[in-house]
């Protein structure tokens, strides 16, 4: 964990309300694929976390999806403006478990995540199979990019505009080793549900600090009580407990 | 004894500054990134008899200038915490701790303080009577002058440690709670906790919190803090620990001169993680604008 300032380099829309934001500074603090750092905004009390999309040497690149003040609020900012990011957040997922073939589900702003660890998947020398569910057409992201990776690549849109019409559980190959994944609740719900091989899950709660001090975002486990932000994001399979 | 160093309840603290219970877990996060040991001392967990895991997400809304909590006391257990806490704090904390403490009966209370207080390591306890998270304990012992004073000589019956009773804002007269305290042997009074507060999300048009209200704390709540420290300060003559949206250097000096012989900084902890250290650091500085020669010197300068 590291609190950084960082300079903007650039701040694009890509989809209908999602941005992709490119920072350069000191990622030192950023040790896995699957954390998420929290973002210091002027004007709001609490800091904004994000999942890390992409890193390379000092640039950072993220993608966030205009939600509220907050994030609008970032949404309008340009580059050679600056943040200070608190970085390396959360434990990030375990690429040990992968297999040869693992299959990577992400839904909306989930999708980010992905994109950093297939490249880490496709570095160790796995065959990367990705799923990417959208509402709409118009807020697919990321597909050319997974695409150019090498990752075998579908997308699902829910009214059908794009790809697979349905949910990221309509496309489910037959066959792979393990897999990944990260987006809302309810699709988190269904791939739990649909899967048949184990599997690491991110997860999303309201947090306070996001660094483990505060409990904000506790959720119980097969294996006890659980920090989203600092013994997650990332939760396996066999350890989820959903509420309801 | 440096010029920042103030006397808590008998205990030589270098520094007024400390870290407020729930906003600090017991250390280690904040180890990560400065040495811990620059703080006065700090408030750890709120510990119960029982282990809590506390109430349902979402427990944390945003405010202007603040935040809502309502996590609930979260906590292992006294046992755990002896157990298995307080040996990890010791090696990341080599100072006397604070212990904080809530219950949900005098007994609760008694029985926690006691366990803690054979620990060598605790220099305080902090019984929280203020929590406006929990039901059937917590705050209700925090709003009746004579419930909180039962809560005190229970407490100091089991314990040859100085007891801090943390008092809750959320009540009509807060002088005749602490007081009260006084009277029934507390050694100092902390406040404030945090205000009862709440959100409502306009597009699900539902309360933000799942337990609809919570706690709400940060800057904005400073001079309802400042307010209530400077009457409790003259009301008794134990020394006060002020809290409540501290978040910098001229807030500590504030809170002092309010009557605060220390003073806690919480949420500030949690959006900026080297808060303390930052305090700390700055304290110097800022005495030397307003020519102060000792912090010690200053408590209650305003009463």
């Amino acid at each position: 964990m590291k609190d950084c300032i960082f300079t903007i380099k650039s701040n694009e829309l890509i989809a209908e309300n999602v941005y992709k934001l490119i920072l350069q500074g000191d990622t030192d603090g950023i040790t896995n694929c699957g954390q998420f750092v929290n973002i210091k905004l002027d004007g709001f009390y609490l800091r904004r976390p994000i999942s890390v999309c992409d890193l390379q040497g000092d640039l950072l690149t993220l993608i966030y999806k205009v939600v509220g003040k907050g994030t609008e609020a970032l949404s309008k900012m340009e580059a050679c403006e600056t943040l200070t990011i608190l970085t390396g957040l959360g434990n990030g997922y375990d690429l040990e478990k992968s297999g040869g073939a693992p299959l990577l589900i992400g839904g909306g702003v989930g999708v980010p995540p992905l994109y950093l660890l297939a490249k880490k998947l496709i570095a160790k020398g796995c065959t990367v199979s990705v799923i990417l569910g959208f509402n709409t057409e118009k807020e697919v992201f990321l597909e050319e990019e997974f695409k150019k990776l090498g990752c075998n690549t579908v997308v699902t849109t829910v009214d059908g505009s794009y790809g697979i019409k349905g949910f990221v559980t309509d496309a489910l190959p037959e066959d792979y080793s393990y897999f990944y994944t990260c987006g809302p609740e309810p699709m988190l719900k269904a791939v739990y549900k649909s899967t048949g091989t184990s599997g690491q899950f991110s997860f999303e709660e309201r947090m306070g600090c996001g660094f483990g001090a505060c409990m904000g975002c506790s959720c119980k486990t097969v294996t006890g009580y659980k920090r989203i932000c600092k013994d997650g994001p990332v939760l396996e399979k066999e350890e989820i407990l959903w509420e309801d | 004894m440096g010029r920042l160093s103030v006397n808590l309840c008998g205990i030589e603290l270098e520094n007024p500054v400390i870290p407020a219970s729930g906003t600090f877990g017991f250390g280690y996060e904040f180890a990560e990134i400065y040495d811990i040991n620059i703080l006065g001392t700090f408030s750890f967990k709120g510990t119960t008899k029982d282990a809590r895991f506390g109430n349902p997400t979402p427990r944390i809304a945003e405010c202007t200038a603040g935040m809502i909590n309502a996590v609930g006391l979260q906590n292992p257990g006294v046992d755990k915490v002896i157990a298995e806490e307080l040996p990890k704090l010791k090696k990341v904390f080599h100072k006397p701790v604070m212990a904080n403490v809530s219950g949900f009966s005098v007994e609760d209370y008694a029985y926690t303080c006691e366990k803690l207080d054979k620990e060598e390591q605790v220099g305080w306890l902090e019984v929280n009577v203020s929590c406006p998270n929990v039901h059937g304990g917590g705050m209700s012992f925090g709003t009746s002058p004579k419930a909180a004073a039962e809560v005190v000589s229970a407490v100091k019956a089991v314990t040859s440690k100085p007891v801090i009773i943390k008092l809750s804002p959320n009540v009509t007269d807060i002088a005749a709670i602490a007081k009260e305290c006084e009277a029934a042997g507390a050694d100092g009074i902390s406040l404030i906790n945090t205000l009862l507060g709440m959100r409502i999300d306009l597009k699900t048009k539902k309360p933000v919190i799942a337990n609809k209200m919570g706690g709400f704390s940060g800057p904005a709540i400073f001079p309802v803090a400042l307010r209530m420290v400077y009457q409790v300060a003259n009301a008794v003559n134990v020394p006060v620990i002020g809290m409540g949206g501290v978040s910098s250097a001229e807030d500590v000096i504030e809170m002092m001169l309010a009557g605060a012989t220390a003073v806690e900084v919480g949420a500030a902890n949690l959006v900026n993680p080297t808060a303390c250290k930052e305090i700390i650091e700055t304290l110097p500085e800022i005495m030397d604008k307003y020519r102060i020669d000792n912090l010690s010197d200053i408590i209650g300068g305003a009463l």
